[in-house]
């Protein structure tokens, strides 16, 4: 509906939980996001970074309420929505009932779905756990708290400039705009030498990859694991 | 007089936050969520904090029913309960909360009952401690967003008393 472009945006994004009725007509612009999250407090939080950021969000409270909003809900019915596109789907990890490791099986596993790219959120900074996501096809994770930086690099690498496809090999589209504090990653098949500061200055030499989500990677295979963005904060444990 | 009471106001937060974060009872993402509150979203931070201290104060009793059980042994739960506890105080920067929860985890992983319960204590403390700082931050700042108001009422209408 041509409304779209004269109200403001952020009315638009007003609410999240239900379905939007601009379905039919979305902002081809816009980044539509699935967040999951048993916790409300931090669902109020991504629902907020991913506003400001100017993303629809779309905020459930588990891995069986993503699924149904998808119409992937046991059946694997196709989509009973208006075709409500998701374009990302950001999860946390631990959450009652189906975690945010389970969601990303179900997703990969869907002809469907399983070129969203899923991001993963954890407070817990465990190694193994994220190896596990990314061979899983994580498009990558995220220890919280989830700050504004990590929502924007987010989105910068995925959807900067254009629509990013798995195939993209063009590291410049990933590369900041602004300051979003991306600490360094080392090379690529360091994963255990992972030393990365929590806030270090924003890195614009391209060939760096900054994240998992600059890893060119097809839906088929699964990521190499790789020096994850953020981590670290604390020494991680095993299991 | 108005004038300068906005401006007191506003220094009166900044004092009570900069003591709150130089105790360590709140961190940088206290600063982010604030940062994420504007025009379109004004009461976003008192809105997240309410969530949080309506569900703190939910696994809170939670702890406590487990804990008072003399014969108790689900340390299991305990630890859920205090994972939702650590990463809802981490997403709004109650430092410190977040910390004694930490400490309580290891004192639960080692089943040790005794343990937990002073941890217990500390948590109760440090979170009503923090509950009521965040309280008198929000009451400073709806003093200063009234104290803000009333200036131009009177400028546009200058019969009002």
């Amino acid at each position: 509906m041509a409304k779209n472009g004269v109200f403001s945006r952020l009315r638009r994004l007003d609410r999240a939980e239900g379905v939007d009725d601009f379905s039919t007509c979305n902002d081809s612009h816009e980044v539509h996001v699935l967040a999951v999250d048993d916790s409300l407090v931090d669902r109020k939080v991504i629902e907020r970074l991913l506003k400001i950021t100017s993303c629809k969000v779309t905020a459930v409270d588990s891995g069986r309420r993503a699924l149904q909003f998808l119409g992937l809900d046991e059946e694997e019915k196709s989509v009973g929505f208006d075709g409500l596109k998701v374009d990302l789907i950001i999860t946390d990890y631990c959450m009652p009932g189906m975690t945010g490791y389970e969601l990303l099986k179900k997703i990969k596993g869907s002809s469907t779905f399983r070129e969203i790219p899923v991001v993963i959120m954890s407070s817990e900074n465990i190694l193994t756990r994220i190896d596990r996501c990314l061979e899983e096809g994580a498009e990558d994770f995220i220890v919280k708290p989830v700050k504004l930086s990590d929502v924007k690099r987010l989105k910068s690498c995925m959807f900067g400039g254009n629509r990013i496809q798995k195939q993209d090999k063009g590291l410049n589209k990933r590369k900041l705009q602004d300051n979003s504090g991306v600490p360094l990653s080392p090379t690529l098949d360091d994963d255990d030498d992972v030393s990365s500061s929590p806030s270090p200055p924003s890195i614009s030499s391209p060939s760096l990859p900054r994240s998992f989500s600059s890893l060119p990677s097809s839906p088929s295979s699964p990521t190499p694991p790789d020096s994850p963005t953020r981590l670290l904060k604390t020494s991680d444990e095993e299991e | 007089m108005l004038g300068l009471s906005v401006d007191r106001l506003r220094a009166d937060m900044n004092r009570l936050l900069a003591l709150l974060f130089h105790q360590g009872v709140l961190d940088e993402q206290f600063l982010q969520l604030q940062q994420l509150q504007d025009e379109s979203s004004p009461n976003f931070v008192s809105e997240v904090v309410n969530i949080y201290f309506h569900e703190s104060e939910k696994l809170l009793r939670n702890l406590r029913g487990l804990l008072v059980d003399k014969e108790f042994s689900d340390y299991k739960k305990m630890g859920i309960h205090l994972n939702q506890f650590m990463g809802s105080s981490s997403s709004i920067g109650a430092q410190r909360v977040r910390n004694v929860c930490v400490a309580f985890r290891a004192a639960s992983e080692q089943n040790n009952r005794a343990g937990c319960l002073r941890a217990l204590e500390l948590l109760e403390y440090e979170y009503c401690y923090l509950k009521n700082k965040l309280h008198e931050l929000f009451q400073i700042e709806q003093q200063r967003i009234l104290a803000a108001g009333v200036r131009y009422p009177q400028q546009q209408q200058p019969n009002n008393p």
